[in-house]
């Protein structure tokens, strides 16, 4: 096998933090190379240093056996390496084309966009994708945003494609896209490396693995010559069974915590996002709301936990009448919100762990004498969920926004967890998280339940709908169009009501 | 009906240093740097116009060392923003700060000096028998028309270029321009180099052909309404045009309703009234048309800012 890529001992500190430890890691052309690893495991890093955007402290790195210096993204592009972030790197508010022609040298000084419109034609025709060239990159839905990702790899001619964690946001069969997309880009002589933590997508389309743990290579494997189990056991250093959900049954009270009737909201655009949607979700039940992103599911949300306001319809707490009540007033009825975007929605990045987690209950005792702040007090009670909810942290006093995405999800959860709340509101609570983490959490909101909670659970992993839900709801194109009882759904059913059909 | 056509043909001169402080100062925006500067860079501007065009007895040198010194000026903002990535605000600030002081003690001398050269009137030839049109634009002097062009290539540049899609892109994601290979730096220098420049020049027009005098602080503020420009404009030049031309209109208005009788204070106010009320237009029209000034605006560029 000719080798396009080698890259040895690698090693990167991020102060007294190494992501990467002599890591060795080789390319072949014309392969889907999986990179495997936790959360935390290096992957990004390495791939960051391969791509120019962070400079390694050891190691070398050779393209086609020649030994080269990665400087900055512009040295990777012109080698031929092109990157898909997990955020996608693509500006909002410009148009496809535009970002497409961003940093493409060939193009032409003017009018560059006729030419790129030509270029986007071929692409989508030669590999069966739509996509609307003029399209602002906003009114895209994931799926499509990774497609305009690919075609600006396409277009710089790149030999070497990277994909970060690339299926986080699609849906199973935007994914099924992805991968029939990756496999006809191989067979004409592109190289991908995968970057993931999903055992079955590597299974799927992978030719080789390399797995790594701790910013340390495990081992590199054919695919042929392991099974998940295997992998599982070198992700982990540890022996971790994959559990099936052992029976799948519908247990929750009678009374009603949180009931929704013909519910109407608006989007951003000001046009219906939230159509005429009515459910309930009663005690010590979770209902699972699956869809995919972008059919109402944010709006819906928002519109419950006071964020949004209801154009039409009603929203009851308890048989309270909360409608456009505002957020205080429907958070103070005991509504725990766990948001989708963690860092800009869930905590103050630059405040301390322990000021973030008492944002739901500072302004009482005993944290506060209605003037000042116990620091003493919040500081021991900080070091008590630390310890309580497993967060790895330095200490209580660090910026919540240095804590890595599953430590700042749990401090969110104990957070909102801390009032004691009637109705759970968790919008993708484990998006981009480990295995460790998710299980975590999953068991968190478990016993809540247990406990008599109600829980909406807004989740774009379906796997994740079906391990937890009593009933499942479908969203689609702003209604509900369908709540199943979780022992008749199945993801064959889920998944077609889904995409509408 | 005479009368109004009078006002509109002043309208244009006196927008005319609005405008082309406003088409300097979208792309600086534009490239995600904030330099309030614009009224220290204009008046520096008008001073080097003015005492260079009295030496040399040559207008177009006194131009020509306007736009030297403003871009000059916005290089300081630049190595302070871009390089220093020092708070922006503040920057700009004492730019202004420091043009009102230099340009004062410069310019002691020439205060009540007659400049010894001018920019007449040249009306284009075919254009200015158009009815109406015709003597309100093309009976001008020669640095409207300039500033007519110099909005179409700004438009021009900013949507139909390779350029223009960098510029916007470091202004809306510099993380993402960057990825893209694109030299984030040197893309905002260069706009809050040509944002100095166009400054300088909107100064140089103040004090060289529209006073045609040098007094002390003469800009008044224009610098501030140049930044509100930027805003109602929502950053595309062509719309500069029309804020420009209003806040123009305004000020010949102050001239023109003095004689009735109308309190001058009250009329000194009405520009900085207008800019509060085409502030309050701009941002209702922001939001329901889901535009925003440009992402990263304001913000300074680190790269390896995670971990």
């Amino acid at each position: 096998m000719e080798k396009i890529l080698q890259m040895k001992g690698i090693t990167k500190r991020f102060g007294n933090i190494i992501a990467n430890d002599k890591i060795d890691f080789g390319l072949n052309k014309g392969e889907i190379h999986g990179l495997l690893g936790e959360n935390g495991a290096g992957k990004t890093t390495l791939m960051n240093i391969l791509y120019g955007l962070y400079t390694p402290d050891e190691g070398e790195i050779y393209i086609d056996g020649t030994r080269v210096k990665i400087r900055s993204p512009n040295d990777a592009i012109e080698l031929g390496i092109s990157m898909v972030h997990q955020s996608f790197k693509l500006i909002q508010s410009h148009t496809v084309v535009e970002n497409v022609a961003l940093g493409l040298r060939d193009t032409s000084f003017f009018y560059p966009h006729k030419q790129i419109e030509k270029k986007i034609k071929v692409f989508s025709e030669r590999y069966n994708f739509r996509i609307d060239p003029n399209a602002l990159i906003w009114q895209l839905s994931a799926g499509e945003k990774q497609r305009v990702e690919i075609i600006k790899a396409f277009c710089r001619k790149a030999r070497i494609f990277i994909l970060d964690e690339p299926t986080t946001m699609l849906t199973p069969s935007e994914a099924k896209d992805l991968f029939r997309l990756l496999k006809l880009l191989k067979g004409e002589g592109i190289s991908i490396i995968l970057i993931t933590h999903k055992l079955d997508e590597v299974m799927e389309v992978c030719d080789r693995i390399t797995i790594l743990s701790g910013g340390k290579r495990i081992d590199t494997v054919d695919v042929s010559n392991v099974d998940k189990d295997k992998l599982a056991r070198m992700m982990f250093g540890q022996n971790m069974v994959l559990k099936e959900r052992q029976e799948y049954s519908i247990n929750f009270y009678e009374d009603v915590v949180l009931e929704v009737r013909n519910l109407t909201v608006l989007n951003d655009k000001g046009l219906p996002a939230v159509k005429d949607v009515s459910f309930d979700i009663h005690r010590g039940e979770i209902l699972g709301l699956a869809g995919v992103s972008g059919n109402g599911q944010r709006e819906l949300i928002e519109a419950i936990t006071g964020l949004r306001k209801v154009t039409r319809g009603s929203i009851k707490i308890l048989d309270e009448d909360v409608t456009n009540i505002g957020t205080k007033g429907i958070l103070n009825r005991g509504v725990a919100h766990i948001p989708e975007e963690r860092m800009r929605m869930g905590i103050v990045p630059s405040m301390s762990l322990e000021e973030n987690v008492i944002l739901r209950n500072y302004d009482r005792a005993p944290f506060s004498n209605s003037l000042l702040l116990d620091y003493g007090i919040i500081s021991e009670y900080a070091k008590g969920i630390i310890s309580k909810y497993r967060i790895s942290a330095l200490n209580e006093k660090v910026p919540a926004g240095t804590l890595s995405g599953g430590n700042i999800q749990k401090l969110i959860l104990a957070r909102e967890l801390s009032i004691s709340p009637v109705l759970i509101i968790a919008s993708h609570p484990t998006q981009g998280l480990d295995v460790r983490s998710t299980q975590q959490i999953h068991e968190l909101l478990l016993k809540k339940k247990e406990e008599g909670c109600a829980i909406l659970l807004v989740s774009e992993d379906l796997q994740e709908i079906m391990d937890l839900s009593d009933r499942i709801a479908v969203m689609f194109n702003g209604t509900i169009r369908g709540i199943i009882d979780i022992d008749r759904a199945n993801i064959e059913k889920i998944g077609s009501l889904m995409v509408g059909v | 009906m005479n009368f109004i056509i009078e006002v509109l043909k002043a309208t244009i001169p006196a927008g005319t240093p609005l405008l082309l402080g406003a088409l300097g100062e979208i792309y600086v925006e534009r490239s995600g740097i904030l330099n309030l500067g614009v009224e220290g860079m204009m008046i520096m501007g008008a001073i080097s116009a003015f005492s260079m065009t009295n030496i040399t007895g040559n207008v177009w040198l006194g131009v020509l060392i306007s736009i030297i010194i403003g871009g000059g000026m916005a290089l300081i903002h630049a190595f302070n923003s871009i390089t220093l990535k020092a708070n922006q605000t503040l920057s700009g600030l004492a730019l202004t700060m420091l043009g009102l002081g230099l340009s004062g003690l410069i310019g002691k001398g020439y205060i009540g000096v007659p400049l010894s050269g001018k920019l007449h009137n040249l009306p284009v030839y075919g254009f200015k028998d158009i009815p109406i049109i015709g003597p309100i634009f093309f009976d001008q002097d020669p640095l409207v028309y300039i500033s007519y062009v110099l909005t179409l290539i700004f438009w021009f540049f900013l949507f139909n270029t390779r350029f223009g899609i960098e510029l916007r892109s470091v202004g809306e994601s510099p993380d993402v321009a960057d990825s893209a290979g694109i030299n984030v730096a040197k893309i905002q220098y260069l706009a809050t180099f040509i944002g100095g420049m166009m400054a300088g020049l909107g100064g140089a027009y103040l004090s060289v052909v529209y006073a045609p005098a040098w007094i002390e602080g003469m800009t008044a503020g224009m610098g501030w309404i140049v930044l509100a420009i930027t805003i109602f404009s929502l950053w595309r030049p062509e719309r500069a045009i029309l804020g420009s031309y209003f806040f123009g209109c305004i000020r010949v208005l102050q001239y023109r309703l003095q004689p009735l009788g109308i309190s001058p204070n009250l009329l000194n106010m009405l520009p900085f009234i207008f800019t509060i009320l085409v502030l309050m237009l701009a941002a209702r029209e922001i939001s329901r048309k889901r535009i925003s000034s440009p992402s990263s605006l304001g913000i300074p560029y680190f790269r390896e800012k995670t971990l």
